[in-house]
């Protein structure tokens, strides 16, 4: 359980960072919180040759809120994430969603982006970005770009981003008026990986019927799997036409049986946590505009 | 075979400064048991599962098996040996653990003895509720946990008696 010998690299400021990233290339490897990177390297799953600290450019420590998004720094850790009111008040699902990344401890060094980079398909902040939308953005010594949401995780940890470039920040956009969110799972044992959870965004009218709903499920899929479910809502108030929202879910979701879950449990988990997560989304909308009503 | 290459790294622990050249790929909980002989700080499952190595960086609970002691560079780290009275004795968290019985075979228990102490500064008075909460991320295979959570309120209660008493005098 020991990790294989690496070189190690402590740049004091982010361009130093880019130099040493583009001069190791496919060699080297950013290292933020470690919360996934290092148990992989002393179970010798990973053996990086360089690893790239940045846990020492507190230019990257920070979580910002403007009117339409939320951007959180490449080294903000979790815990600070979830606690900043602001951000909180801004964008609810980032707290929900933060809550069941593993356990408070873990949390208090892994950061969110880091998290986001790492690209695992079990992982809660993946999918609390691309439900929301928003942006990482990448730098690299020959600029900076910012990759979709929708385009950044390309499959089983596996992101856009390339070896010479280091995500510096990652925007969530803030959700219009009136919406509610909600962040559910379920694993094997509190704080572990989901065996499947599940995101849901809705948007509320004045009459508190749902106009629009989306969801985010996580350990079903390659990637985070986002499912647009508005065709499902019937009527008015919260309900969904039940067979319909669940095959919406079906053809996207793609479970894997593992020592965790059979591929049927998992499915069956998607169903049900879809339903629960859009109810408590809608729960949470209503909540939100009477608290600003009041 | 090249000998590995040592990095220089400063740090401080219970207080003490330390310098220390280590190769890079030295878990914290390594540094502190081989090379700083701190054998409080255990280690269990060593890919942060079972909580046994936590120790507190800058006031906050950490797996030291999940960071390699070279990115430590200016950091505070508390230990289970630093989470005693200023003059040695018993901290109130260890108090509370012999008061309540909340440890059997004592592997788990700095662990718990630093998740609590750090805990304990952002909540004071937590309910049973919160201290299951506080704690579900160490693992413990002798008690069942029902002391380990009276003792979390136990230690709530001497910490805000202890803080009185200070301010009293």
């Amino acid at each position: 359980m020991k990790p294989s010998p690496f070189t190690y690299h402590r740049p004091g400021s982010i361009p130093e960072a880019l130099e040493v990233l583009a001069e190791l290339g496919d060699a080297g490897k950013v290292l933020a919180g470690g919360q996934s990177l290092v148990p992989l390297m002393s179970m010798r799953l990973a053996a990086p040759a360089h690893l790239v600290d940045i846990n020492h450019l507190t230019e990257l420590d920070t979580v910002e809120v403007t009117d339409t998004y939320v951007r959180v720094g490449a080294i903000a850790r979790h815990s600070r994430v979830g606690r900043d009111q602001a951000a909180y008040d801004a964008i609810p699902l980032l707290r929900q969603g933060l809550l069941n990344v593993a356990h408070p401890t873990i949390r208090n060094r892994g950061t969110t982006v880091g998290s986001i980079v790492h690209a695992d398909p079990a992982a809660e902040m993946p999918a609390v970005l691309v439900l929301l939308g928003g942006t990482v953005e990448l730098r690299g010594v020959n600029g900076k770009r910012d990759v979709a949401a929708g385009d950044f995780f390309v499959g089983p940890m596996e992101s856009a981003t390339r070896p010479d470039e280091l995500a510096v920040a990652v925007m969530f956009r803030r959700p219009p008026h009136g919406s509610g969110s909600a962040f559910v799972e379920l694993a094997r044992r509190h704080g572990d990986y989901a065996m499947c959870g599940v995101g849901a965004v809705v948007g509320t009218d004045a009459e508190d019927s749902i106009t629009s709903a989306r969801v985010a499920l996580i350990s079903v899929g390659a990637g985070p799997v986002l499912v647009d479910v508005t065709e499902a809502i019937t009527g008015s108030g919260g309900a969904f036409d039940e067979p319909a929202l669940i095959r919406l879910v079906d053809e996207r979701i793609d479970p894997e049986t593992d020592i965790h879950a059979s591929s049927e449990y998992r499915r069956h988990l998607a169903h049900v946590l879809t339903r629960r997560a859009l109810d408590m989304a809608r729960e949470h909308a209503l909540r939100r505009r009477r608290e600003r009503g009041a | 075979m090249e000998a590995e290459a040592l990095v220089h790294v400063e740090f401080t622990v219970n207080g003490r400064p330390h310098e220390l050249e280590i190769p890079a790929r030295r878990l914290l909980s390594d540094t502190l048991r081989h090379d700083l002989r701190l054998t409080g700080t255990h280690v269990g499952c060593e890919h942060g599962v079972c909580g046994a190595c936590t120790v507190l960086l800058d006031g906050d609970p950490v797996r030291s098996c999940l960071v390699f002691a070279v990115t430590m560079q200016g950091a505070d780290i508390t230990t289970v040996e630093g989470c005693c009275t200023p003059g040695g004795g018993m901290g109130p968290v260890q108090q509370a653990f012999q008061d309540c019985h909340a440890l059997q075979c004592g592997f788990c228990t700095p662990g718990f003895i630093t998740t609590i102490t750090g805990y304990l500064e952002e909540n004071a008075d937590p309910t049973a509720e919160e201290a299951r909460e506080a704690i579900a991320g160490n693992l413990c295979r002798c008690t069942g946990y029902q002391n380990i959570v009276a003792a979390v309120q136990r230690a709530a209660q001497l910490k805000q008696a202890q803080l009185k008493a200070r301010d009293a005098t």
